[in-house]
């Protein structure tokens, strides 16, 4: 279940007593302003009351309306921190997963050759996030679960939490990260401890994509360039391999052709030439990424799909 | 133009005529009112990129942009609403043109600075603008311009940051020219407590600009040397640290909303007693929490990054001197309402305003309160909350503070009165249309709405949608006070000298008033808000 306010972790619970206690003071004082305001504007309008009293203050009063909501707020900051610590606090049990961010995708990495597109947890079970950027500031935020810690490079920030119910929840890039940041999506799954097993130890990959499809799923290369021939961010796949590009380059603009050798050169130093009417910088070197065997397999994709036209 | 105009005796907007004359003007009013002309132009521009963005997200999918523009429409939006716009705002407007006549001095200290400063304003302000398409780029930073992102596809954050630097060295050279005034200039007899409130807001707002704005300069030679000598200040590939970069953005740019806020705060202190005709609730509370406000407004930076991998000490510290922080606000908010208490209150269009800011500002605190505990913040931080939240805060605050203060001193400033039924029907549409844009964006905001979004999930769809049906609303209400605010500077019907029966020193001038204020400096006896014999009273 994915209803909008429930809390899917151990979390949750004191993160929405904290949010219950400040919207209803909040609330109480917001609704008294108002009726006090809407009072004083009718009963000392101008048409029932033209004798201005003349006073200019009242000690004992400035003093009860500092106090008074000084505790108040005590209480809010007591309430926000308390629900707070525990965030900070992770327990020795805890499973560890490695959580990628880049321009504009998440991956999820087991360290035991397990790496998903998807965040599958099992159930019940403490989880700690170790959060990984590889270009810029992204925020991992699960709304669901009540956490939110910025991903930034070079820094080790983490966050931890339980699942405490099973369904699937979405996952949000929070700090803004470019072009395509509203889109930098994806899901935590959580399952049955004895399912979530199964899942992890199976390191084969279960679909019948062609092996270089699959690559280019999990690198989420396909949320800039389509395979439809529709324009996203870069230039779409579709009828790719062997097509004429005309591509700018520091030397100026000059046409290729998108042979094996072109597409590897755009994996790995994809700035050097830009497809024309697209941008530069908008996507990293994919060197330290992919394997030299994933990109033969990518090459391959496209070579076979080209064919079957 | 015609004989009635020489028949009119002279003032600061006919002692002199011509061009020239205004860009040479070294008389405060004057400058004011060249401030007041660029801002609005900024604001009318700025105002009609949020629309835009609005529309686009009135339904899922593309709608009439591309993502690339709809990241240029919120990077410019907020580039120019808080750095050209409400940050000099209210100071550099009504604090020109209203602070010398309210303690009664001719000019401010340095009339000349005065005028450089608004050139260093201009500058700054084209130079921000071509900050964000020098050498080819859309501007895509956001206006927080957090590296490495700002850094790696945008080269021109120096020119961004220098822009800063620039429009916030005006608002030193301002801050300084006001504290000068202030401390120098008051008419004999005025006390500190004897000084009315607006200018004592602007007093506590000119410390901050002094003492703020130079972190920009700081975080701009960093980021100089970070880029030409190489020395890893922010960028983490050269052993830098992005949150340093973070910490020094806010450091200024936290003060930097009380700058703005302060002096909105001293316009409604103005507005109502004299709609009460009755003395200000509890002057000295008012004029110590500005100051509390300005002293601990400097150390509660850390609020805009509780998820930014901070230690535990440092969240929960900058929580709690965020919580002490709204006391203060809370004391204005009562002392305003008890000013009305007893008294004839007039529903006249500047109070209207000033009774909204209350409560537009009431909801911004609160829901501030909500940003300022770490376990709520976490949920909220970076979504629609927060730009909910500082839009209640800086469009209900500043915006509606500013809106309130021109039509207060209209009639002083120009001598005219503007349409009076005109500027409450403007009103309504400016207020509905404010709470319909803005509101839905708490409630998506603690769902999980996702701030700086183009595209969103479709359980969003309904509440994007009544909030872009909300902006067309108050938009209708801004171009129709707009509308009804520039055609009467000519043709309205002449304003007297008081015609809200004001007590301070600025209505005891003509309407507009004279090149150098007063004739004769006048000489103070009393405190400020003193209504000795409400022109209301039945006799």
């Amino acid at each position: 279940m994915t209803t909008m306010f429930s809390g899917a972790s151990n979390l949750a619970a004191g993160v929405d007593r904290a949010f219950i206690f400040i919207f209803a003071i909040s609330f109480i004082f917001t609704i008294g302003i108002v009726v006090a305001m809407i009072y004083i504007l009718i009963r000392f309008s101008r048409k029932r009351n033209k004798n201005p009293q003349q006073f200019s203050g009242n000690v004992p009063l400035e003093i009860i309306w500092t106090v008074v909501p000084l505790i108040l707020v005590l209480f809010m900051f007591y309430y926000g921190w308390v629900a707070f610590a525990p965030m900070r606090k992770v327990p020795k049990n805890s499973m560890e997963v490695k959580v990628i961010g880049r321009m504009w995708s998440w991956s999820f990495d087991y360290g035991n050759g397990k790496i998903s597109p998807d965040l599958v947890l099992p159930l019940d079970k403490n989880v700690k996030l170790n959060l990984f950027s590889e270009d810029v500031n992204h925020g991992f935020f699960v709304p669901a679960f009540r956490v939110k810690e910025d991903v930034i490079p070079g820094y080790k920030n983490y966050m931890w939490f339980q699942p405490i119910a099973k369904g699937s929840y979405d996952i949000y890039c929070t700090e803004y990260c470019g072009l395509a940041h509203s889109s930098m999506l994806a899901k935590v799954v959580v399952v049955d401890s004895l399912e979530f097993k199964t899942w992890l130890a199976d390191l084969k990959v279960v679909s019948n994509d062609h092996p270089g499809m699959a690559v280019l799923k999990a690198n989420a290369c396909i949320t800039c360039h389509s395979l439809d021939g529709t324009k996203v961010i870069g230039p779409s796949f579709k009828g790719l391999f062997g097509a004429k590009r005309n591509v700018l380059t520091d030397q100026g603009e000059k046409e290729v052709v998108a042979d094996a050798d072109y597409i590897k050169r755009s994996i790995l130093d994809p700035n050097a030439e830009v497809v024309k009417g697209y941008n530069k910088g908008l996507m990293q070197s994919y060197k330290d990424v992919l394997k030299a065997e994933d990109i033969d397999k990518i090459v391959d994709y496209f070579k076979k799909s080209s064919e079957q036209k | 133009m015609n004989n009635q105009v020489s028949a009119e005796p002279l003032n600061y907007l006919n002692h002199k005529t011509g061009l020239w004359s205004w860009l040479t003007a070294t008389d405060h009013k004057r400058i004011g009112l060249l401030y007041l002309y660029a801002i609005s132009t900024f604001f009318l521009t700025a105002a009609v990129l949020g629309l835009l963005m609005k529309i686009e997200k009135s339904s899922i999918g593309p709608t009439i942009m591309t993502a690339q523009t709809y990241n240029a429409l919120f990077t410019l939006h907020g580039i120019i609403m808080i750095f050209i716009v409400v940050i000099p705002g209210l100071a550099a407007v009504f604090g020109n043109i209203c602070l010398p006549i309210m303690i009664g001095a001719k000019d401010v200290a340095f009339p000349k600075l005065n005028l450089f400063s608004f050139y260093v304003y201009i500058t700054g302000a084209c130079l921000g603008l071509y900050s964000q398409f020098a050498n080819g780029h859309s501007p895509d930073a956001g206006w927080t311009f957090y590296v490495p992102y700002s850094a790696e596809v945008n080269s021109n954050i120096i020119l961004a940051l220098l822009a800063a630097f620039t429009l916030g060295f005006a608002s030193i050279l301002t801050g300084l020219n006001f504290i000068v005034t202030i401390h120098r200039m008051r008419a004999p007899g005025m006390t500190w407590f004897r000084m009315p409130l607006f200018p004592w807001s602007l007093y506590a707002t000119a410390w901050i600009q002094l003492l703020a704005t130079p972190v920009v300069g700081i975080t701009l030679l960093m980021v100089v040397a970070e880029r030409t000598l190489h020395v890893g200040f922010f960028d983490p590939k050269l052993g830098g640290d992005p949150v340093l970069y973070q910490h020094l953005f806010w450091i200024y740019s936290h003060p930097a909303v009380y700058v703005m806020i302060l002096p909105a705060m001293g316009v409604v202190t103005e507005i109502f007693p004299t709609f009460s005709q009755k003395p200000v609730f509890g002057y000295l509370p008012i004029v110590f929490s500005s100051l509390a406000i300005a002293l601990v407004g400097y150390f509660v930076w850390g609020h805009h990054m509780f998820t930014s991998g901070m230690s535990y000490e440092s969240r929960w510290f900058f929580s709690f001197i965020t919580f002490l922080v709204a006391i203060p606000s809370a004391i204005k908010v009562f002392n305003w309402l008890s000013t009305m208490y007893g008294g004839s209150v007039d529903l006249q269009p500047p109070l209207l305003y000033a009774i909204s800011f209350i409560f537009l500002f009431t909801i911004g605190g609160f829901t501030g309160l909500t940003l300022g505990a770490v376990a709520t913040d976490i949920q909220v931080h970076n979504t629609d909350f927060v730009v909910a939240h500082f839009h209640y805060i800086i469009f209900g605050g500043m915006g509606f503070g500013f809106f309130a203060a021109m039509h207060y001193w209209y009639p002083k400033i120009y001598g005219r009165m503007y349409h009076i039924k005109w500027a409450k029907i403007a009103w309504g549409f400016l207020f509905t249309g404010f709470n319909v844009l803005y509101f839905p964006m708490f409630i998506m905001g603690i769902q999980g709405m996702p701030r700086r979004y183009y595209d969103y999930d479709p359980k969003f769809q309904l509440g994007q949608t009544i909030s872009s049906v909300g902006a067309v609303i108050m938009f209708i209400g801004l171009i129709a006070m707009i509308v009804n605010l520039v055609y009467h500077v000519r043709r309205g019907a002449k304003a007297p000298a008081n015609p809200w029966h004001g007590v301070t020193l600025e209505w005891q001038i003509p309407s507009p008033p004279p090149h150098e204020n007063f004739d004769e400096i006048p000489v103070i006896t009393r405190e400020p808000y003193v209504f000795d014999n409400p022109y209301t009273k039945e006799k």
